[in-house]
């Protein structure tokens, strides 16, 4: 039998653009300079992880799964150029990019039944967007999949899957089975390069597209449990005080008799 | 008439202090009636704590996979709770466990959970407003919340815990609720890092890219020991693999608030700045002058940490010894 895994990836602003390119506008976060969108750094160490157990288990499939307003394909074909073997769009205009992301996991639980013999979901912990960590763990409850969340290491051996899951102080070991959801952090370690051949292979594969009425969510009202009241750059109270002595040594020296000073040692 | 519910924890056999900011929390949003349901073994004087602080009722679960913190069966313990108590607003926190457990738990309840709430207050038409980092901490996003009920889980050390009160009175009851296990906990395994605990630290050493590699954060453990303080890193060296990722100060590692914060070739990404911007007095040590955490240190040395730390450390030794 082949392992079914799908893997939930999502178009965000890069986030190593600078704090000061990111401009607010309207509620919106608006990204000022030309910076290109990236697939969330969460999502490519969950298409790692699923390379990883596919690579392990040898019979596998990897789904790629995005759900958003709109995408840019070179972009969001990535997980393929690394070796995920297709790529399904749940694209619509309602599929914005809100703070509140009921509807997107909605969206997300329908195309997994709809695919229909999903074993594992892979998603990244939370998005470098919003921040939420909601998804995984909505499509999990809304599937009553059962849910192991914040993994460095997936291993699975027929419908048995072992995560081990990262604590502050060590990580521990988990055990559960298909079908399941699991999420990924960056103790996984980093996502493989696309390679030429990656690359020229992901060209070839059009992803299939869905929307709303494709998922029979045309016209549902979904109740949001946030209202965006507005967003706001944190503002920075402190008052910094260079130390500069005759050298880099004697800049150290002073700042020690600086903190002494004021008491902080 | 507001009831609040308080999914609590238990750390080292006490009632953890998230908690207490959970309460304190539940108390700023005007709760006229404050449960806290805790799982764990023989907690009955952890429970009496908890009405010290504030609660009125608690519910605790103590034996089975719950009180052994199996989320599953955490989940399903809140969830009777909230069903029988029906409860205006749910407060749990950004905890290891609370990242699991709680926006399950408001899935369950119809709703989905305000993740990482700095602040909290009530809006002229009496809503819930929550004030969140959002984009690795670049913006901060005020939302209002209309969940019913309104989940909420607290970014730590966020709030004031309050006095406690000793002549509180206060209910105990069991928590009777249907066991179901899908993902269980085989064993753990301690990475412990060396000394004093980060989180607890009063001083924190922290390298970050800027230190070039492993071996530099042996000079850190020498600073850290001079001023019996913890090391920490950045998100960059966990991820280069110089240090364990239990090391990791920021958004995705630990929140830390200590006294003294001395940041070493750290640029003081918004990411990273999550994890330490509450800190008393925050200190930079970095050779890029136009580093993001000199707009956030108090205090800052431009320079190579190679050159300026053997000499800081010795001028320290003068002072200290």
């Amino acid at each position: 039998m082949t392992l079914h895994i799908v893997v939930t990836a999502k178009q965000v602003v890069d986030p190593e653009t600078p704090a000061s390119a990111f401009v607010i506008e309207d509620k919106k976060v608006a990204i000022s300079a030309n910076f290109s969108p990236v697939i969330n750094g969460y999502d490519e160490q969950a298409v790692e992880a699923a390379l990883r157990i596919k690579e392990a288990v040898g019979d596998a499939r990897i789904t790629v799964l995005s759900c958003g307003p709109s995408f840019a394909l070179d972009v969001i074909k990535k997980p393929l150029a690394m070796g995920a073997d297709d790529l399904i769009l749940l694209q619509d205009p309602n599929f914005e990019n809100s703070i509140d992301p009921t509807l997107v996991i909605k969206a997300l639980a329908i195309a997994i039944k709809k695919i229909g013999d999903v074993d594992l979901v892979i998603s990244g912990r939370q998005a470098s967007d919003w921040d939420n960590a909601l998804v995984p763990i909505g499509i999990a409850e809304f599937l009553d999949w059962p849910l192991a969340t914040i993994a460095r290491k997936i291993d699975v051996e027929g419908t048995k899957v072992t995560v081990e899951r990262v604590l502050p102080d060590g990580y521990e070991i988990v055990e559960t089975s298909t079908p399941a959801v699991i999420t990924v952090s960056n103790e996984l370690g980093n996502p493989r390069y696309p390679n030429m051949r990656g690359i020229m292979g992901a060209r070839r594969i059009q992803p299939t597209i869905w929307d709303t009425n494709e998922l029979e969510l045309a016209g549902e009202a979904v109740d949001i449990a946030m209202e965006l009241v507005s967003l706001e750059k944190p503002t920075k109270l402190v008052q910094t005080e260079i130390i500069e002595g005759e050298d880099e040594a004697d800049s150290g020296r002073k700042l020690a008799l600086r903190l002494r000073e004021e008491r902080v040692i | 008439m507001a009831k609040a519910l308080i999914v609590g924890e238990i750390h080292n056999q006490e009632l953890a202090a998230t908690t207490l900011e959970s309460i304190a929390a539940a108390q700023i949003l005007e709760a006229s009636s404050i449960a806290v349901i805790i799982a764990g073994y023989d907690i009955e004087s952890i429970a009496e704590h908890a009405i010290f602080a504030g609660a009125d009722h608690v519910y605790t679960v103590s034996e089975g996979p719950a009180a052994d913190g199996e989320f599953d069966d955490l989940v399903n313990a809140a969830y009777k709770v909230a069903i029988e108590i029906k409860p205006d607003f749910v407060l749990g926190s950004k905890t290891i466990t609370g990242r699991d457990v709680m926006p399950r738990l408001a899935f369950r309840l119809g709703t989905i959970l305000v993740t990482d709430c700095m602040s909290l207050e009530r809006d002229d038409a009496r809503r819930i407003c929550a004030t969140r980092p959002t984009y690795g901490g670049n913006v901060n996003a005020k939302v209002a919340c209309l969940g019913e009920p309104t989940v909420l889980s607290l970014r730590p050390k966020s709030f004031e815990v309050n006095d406690s009160d000793r002549s509180r009175k206060g209910e105990i009851q069991e928590v009777v609720f249907d066991s179901n296990i899908r993902t269980r906990v085989i064993k753990k395994i301690e990475e412990q890092s060396e000394g004093i605990s980060l989180q607890d630290a009063k001083t924190v050493i922290a390298g970050g890219r800027g230190l070039g590699g492993p071996e530099a954060f042996s000079k850190l453990h020498d600073l850290a020991l001079v001023l019996g303080g913890a090391v920490g890193a950045s998100r960059a060296a966990c991820d280069a693999g110089w240090v364990p990722s239990s090391y990791q100060v920021g958004l995705t590692g630990k929140t830390v608030t200590p006294d003294l914060y001395i940041a070493i070739g750290i640029s003081g990404a918004s990411q990273h700045m999550a994890g330490c911007s509450n800190s008393k007095t925050l200190v930079a040590i970095n050779k890029d002058e136009g580093a993001n955490i000199f707009k956030e240190a108090r205090f800052g040395v431009k320079g190579d940490w190679e050159k300026v730390l053997p000499a800081f450390i010795e001028q320290l030794h003068e002072l200290i010894d």
